[in-house]
């Protein structure tokens, strides 16, 4: 028994996560992907070590709770593979392992030495849902944040409680509209230098404000100051409407 | 039919771990809700990640899914976050399948493996709005009914139970379905009309099924004098039911495979029920007599197809002592020449207990050819004296063979598990423990491993249908003294660490394990004042089962730490797992003069009933003893060799004990 493999091609996958899955923790989550590739055996390259695991990277970890129609994963399969004659189908394969509401919505081989998705997703677009606000009330608080020069915000870091401005962090922020409970925001935040979460925009907009449903719609990496997705929605897809989520695609 | 998901759903992200709480599992029922069908709520009364593993209830679980007029749905005891936020709003225990509150099923079924989950019991059926007691429920209520190791002494539930199924269910669940389903057809609309004394009938009919309503109990002060059916038509004793073939139930077929960490989070395959090494403290191997092994060549395609349909890369082949099965060596290769054949990674092969020799360390090798994390062994008792009393012939030299050949194999970490609190235990067995593991730690050292022994050290609890259902249990702070001897006596060793359990929760668990109908009141009590989740430490206290005990006006030493003499009326005695009474009381007493028992599968049977009581006979390949020995050790206890055990020959059913 071979436990570690050749690292062959690297894969990127793109998936979106709605309905009840998404109280998936990003740790189980993983787990289950894992699961989800030896049943279609798929072989994957796996790490060296004591306990050899499949080398799985994913993009910025999705809140538990949260649904989104742009998450990513990156694979590297065993060199034993070839990839060609399996890439078309692999997007239908995998959603057909995966959990109801987890659907693959393309994939790409990637080039040799791609940046990891780690090192190059630099911001996030959310829609986030505001409970027991008026959409009055929200759209001032709305306002007030994109005009604030400065957001000190006190929050935990590494198990600290620093204090630092978040303002840099919010890139855009607008208010969608009504919904049935609540106001939707849409919010498009950067992870890196500073990064905020949906949650601590919530806690900015109003101590006290619920939030209902977050939804991620884009994560964006910036090269050369064009911001663009990691993987576009393929059309090489396979059509599947009953799992395909809505997606609009980036300006 | 309705859903809770609407109100359960906004609830769900500020509680921990939500997707307990989501279903959406691999292999999961999707039969929908059906008024026609007989609707099967298959609880596991603690969280889900202890419940989804149990593999008595997924087997029930698939099996109801397939029969015409059943379904089945599955539910676990909520965490108190979000049972409080349930209580708060009024939410109903619910399936994770369709989120269906569990009041609109027909039987709410419950899986009962350990005495202190019986207060979560109490607080699933309150949180379905069921009445907890059989008295007060109304004609419409579901049928609240238990399985599991547990229900051997249901008696402390007694009240609360509606019926209770002792031993294996495949076959009942059909015929429970049958009854259940002609008494809905029978109620006229809405079933108003039903008569639960009329299905308690039905049910005390079919074999395997004990109906406490239909039987009083009798006391003298607080002995207990007979309980006896209360209506014509209703057995004396209940007997529990066997599957004779394990061939005929390849379940589970569609292993459910979670989506959050469980605890047990692998495939699992059962390669035979039943037991006969005779440890004489094992409830689990003397009610699950005879041994019924699983084809060779059925276990082999369960596993290829389990892995393949689940993705997991780990299988555990179960049993109570997975390294006696026919040809294991066989099916172990097996195993791994059809994974190696995927290419998708090893696949690591567990074995839940291993055998206390150099075989055991054998099989691990071959087993775990990627990891060398730790093994475990369980030789249960610190001297061979101790050890012929509990019945786990295992030899000093035997441990010190495997744990050598463990160090050889590159492990670095043993655990050794021990009970302690044992009959006629004496400071010198206690303290065998401790000079076993100091001894597995110098065998290490001697190989220049930088070795580590991990002792886990168990109270022991009498528990019903085995030779110690006789034997006073150890007071909790005698068990607490004999983990301080321990503890002492370790504290200067580098290399041994000490882990123990509890003695409090100990006593608890003995409060229950014997206890009579009475009992059921402290239960309720307990559950009352807040005491769920008894098996998890932030939640146990022992003053709220001696504060119900004492307000019950009931005696814990009686009921726990007394031994019971020969002709006492035992609470389970109208029950019956096929053991012949006085065959315990002959074992008892052998274990008392220090007399071991052979395992009956590779030797002469000594008709302890199990198997003369019901027409059966164990079904295993091959009638020899891997690696010599009826004990498996090695020991040829058939010619008497070396090791210094009396060979028992065939006594019949009627011979008196005699000390």
């Amino acid at each position: 028994m071979n436990a570690v493999s050749q690292q062959g091609t690297r894969l990127r996958f793109r998936y979106a996560e709605v309905g009840k899955v998404r109280f998936i923790s990003h740790r189980d989550l993983a787990r289950l992907m894992e699961r989800a590739f030896r049943q279609i055996g798929l072989p994957l390259a796996y790490s060296e070590g004591y306990r050899p695991r499949p080398r799985l990277s994913f993009g910025l970890a999705l809140p538990t709770a949260a649904s989104s129609d742009a998450e990513y994963v990156d694979v590297s399969v065993a060199t034993t593979v070839d990839v060609d004659p399996l890439i078309d189908d692999l997007p239908h394969r995998l959603s057909a392992a995966l959990p109801d509401g987890i659907s693959v919505t393309a994939v790409a081989v990637l080039e040799p030495g791609a940046v990891s998705l780690q090192q190059v997703i630099a911001s996030c677009t959310w829609r986030i849902e505001l409970l027991d606000v008026a959409v009055d009330d929200a759209a001032d608080r709305v306002q007030r944040i994109v005009a604030a020069p400065t957001l000190p915000l006190e929050r935990e870091r590494k198990g600290k409680l620093t204090t630092s401005d978040v303002r840099p962090a919010i890139l855009d922020l607008e208010l969608v509209g009504p919904t049935r409970n609540g106001v939707e925001l849409e919010a498009h935040l950067a992870t890196k230098p500073t990064s905020l979460r949906p949650a601590e925009l919530v806690r900015l907009v109003g101590e006290g404000i619920g939030i209902g449903q977050v939804h991620r719609t884009h994560q964006w990496m910036i090269i050369d100051d064009i911001r663009s997705e990691p993987l576009a929605e393929a059309s090489t897809c396979p059509p599947d409407a009953s799992t395909r989520p809505t997606y609009e695609l980036a300006s | 039919m309705t859903t809770v998901w609407p109100d359960l759903e906004p609830l769900l992200p500020s509680v921990q771990k939500p997707a307990r709480y989501i279903g959406c599992e691999d292999g999961a029922a999707a039969k929908p809700p059906d008024p026609s069908l007989v609707s099967w709520l298959m609880t596991y009364p603690d969280t889900y990640e202890i419940g989804l593993p149990n593999q008595g209830l997924q087997i029930l679980y698939e099996i109801a899914n397939e029969l015409d007029d059943a379904r089945a749905d599955r539910a676990y005891a909520p965490w108190t976050d979000l049972e409080a936020e349930m209580r708060a709003k009024g939410l109903p225990l619910f399936s994770v399948e369709h989120h269906t509150p569990a009041d609109e099923f027909d039987i709410l079924a419950f899986n009962l493996s350990a005495e202190l989950t019986y207060t979560n019991l109490l607080n699933c059926v309150d949180l379905a709005r069921v009445p907890v007691r059989v008295a007060d429920r109304r004609p419409t209520d579901p049928l609240v009914i238990a399985g599991g190791h547990c229900t051997y002494n249901p008696e402390p539930l007694a009240d609360f139970l509606d019926a209770v199924v002792l031993g294996d269910g495949e076959e009942v669940i059909a015929e429970i379905t049958r009854v259940v389903r002609e008494w809905k057809a029978s109620g006229g609309e809405h079933g108003r009309d039903r008569d639960r004394t009329e299905v308690h009938l039905a049910l005390a009919a079919l074999e395997g099924v004990y109906v406490p309503a239909l039987y009083d109990a009798e006391y003298d002060g607080p002995r207990l004098i007979a309980t006896r059916p209360n209506r014509p038509g209703v057995p004396e004793v209940v007997e529990k039911r066997t599957v004779a073939d394990l061939g005929d139930w390849p379940y589970p077929k569609n292993q459910l495979v979670p989506l959050t960490e469980v605890v047990h989070d692998r495939l699992s395959v059962e390669v035979f029920r039943g037991c006969t090494r005779g440890c004489r403290f094992c409830q689990a191997g003397m009610i699950t007599r005879p041994v019924r092994e699983r084809p060779a060549d059925q276990v082999r395609s369960m596993v290829a197809k389990g892995l393949a349909r689940s993705g997991y890369d780990e299988v555990s082949l179960t049993s109570l002592s997975t390294a006696d099965f026919s040809g294991i060596d066989g099916v172990v290769k097996g195993i791994t020449d059809d994974a190696a054949q995927t290419g998708c990674g090893p696949v690591t092969v567990a074995l839940p207990s291993l055998r206390v020799d150099a075989f055991g360390v054998k099989l691990a090798t071959q087993l775990n050819q990627a990891r060398r994390a730790g093994l475990t062994f369980a030789p249960e008792a610190g001297t061979w004296r101790m050890r012929q009393i509990i019945n786990k012939l295992i030899r000093e030299e035997d441990l010190y063979e495997a744990v050598d050949a463990a160090y050889e194999a590159g492990w670095q970490r043993v655990k050794l598990y021990f009970l302690t609190g044992l009959p006629s235990e004496t400071d010198l067995d206690t303290l065998g423990i401790a000079e076993l593991a100091k001894n597995c730690v110098d065998l290490g050292k001697s190989k220049g491993k930088r070795s580590s022994v991990t002792v886990s050290v168990g109270g022991f609890v009498p528990k019903p249908f085995t030779p110690f259902q006789w034997f006073g249990q150890n007071t909790s702070d005698e068990l607490q003294r004999k983990i301080n001897l321990l503890r002492d006596d370790t504290r200067k060793s580098k290399g041994v660490q000490l882990k123990w359990h509890d003695p409090k929760a100990t006593l608890a668990e003995g409060i229950n394990s014997r206890g009579d109908r009475r009992i059921g009141r402290v239960i309720e009590r307990v559950w009352r004042a807040g005491g769920t989740f008894q098996e998890w430490t932030e939640h146990f206290d022992l003053d709220r089962w001696t504060d119900a005990m004492a307000a019950e006006g009931l005696d814990i030493d009686w009921y726990v730490h007394r031994h019971r003499a020969e002709d006492e009326v035992l609470p389970w005695d109208h029950l019956s797992a096929g053991l012949h009474k006085d065959f315990l009381w002959q074992d008892w007493m052998d274990a008392l003069d220090e007399v071991g028992l052979p395992d009956c599968r590779w030797t002469p049977c000594y008709d302890c009933g199990a198997c003369t009581g019901y027409g059966i006979e164990h079904r295993v390949a091959s009638a020899t003893p891997p690696a010599g020995g009826s004990q498996g050790t090695a020991q040829d206890l058939g010619t008497g060799g070396a090791v210094p055990v009396q060979l028992l020959g065939t006594r019949p059913s009627t011979t008196e004990a005699s000390a």
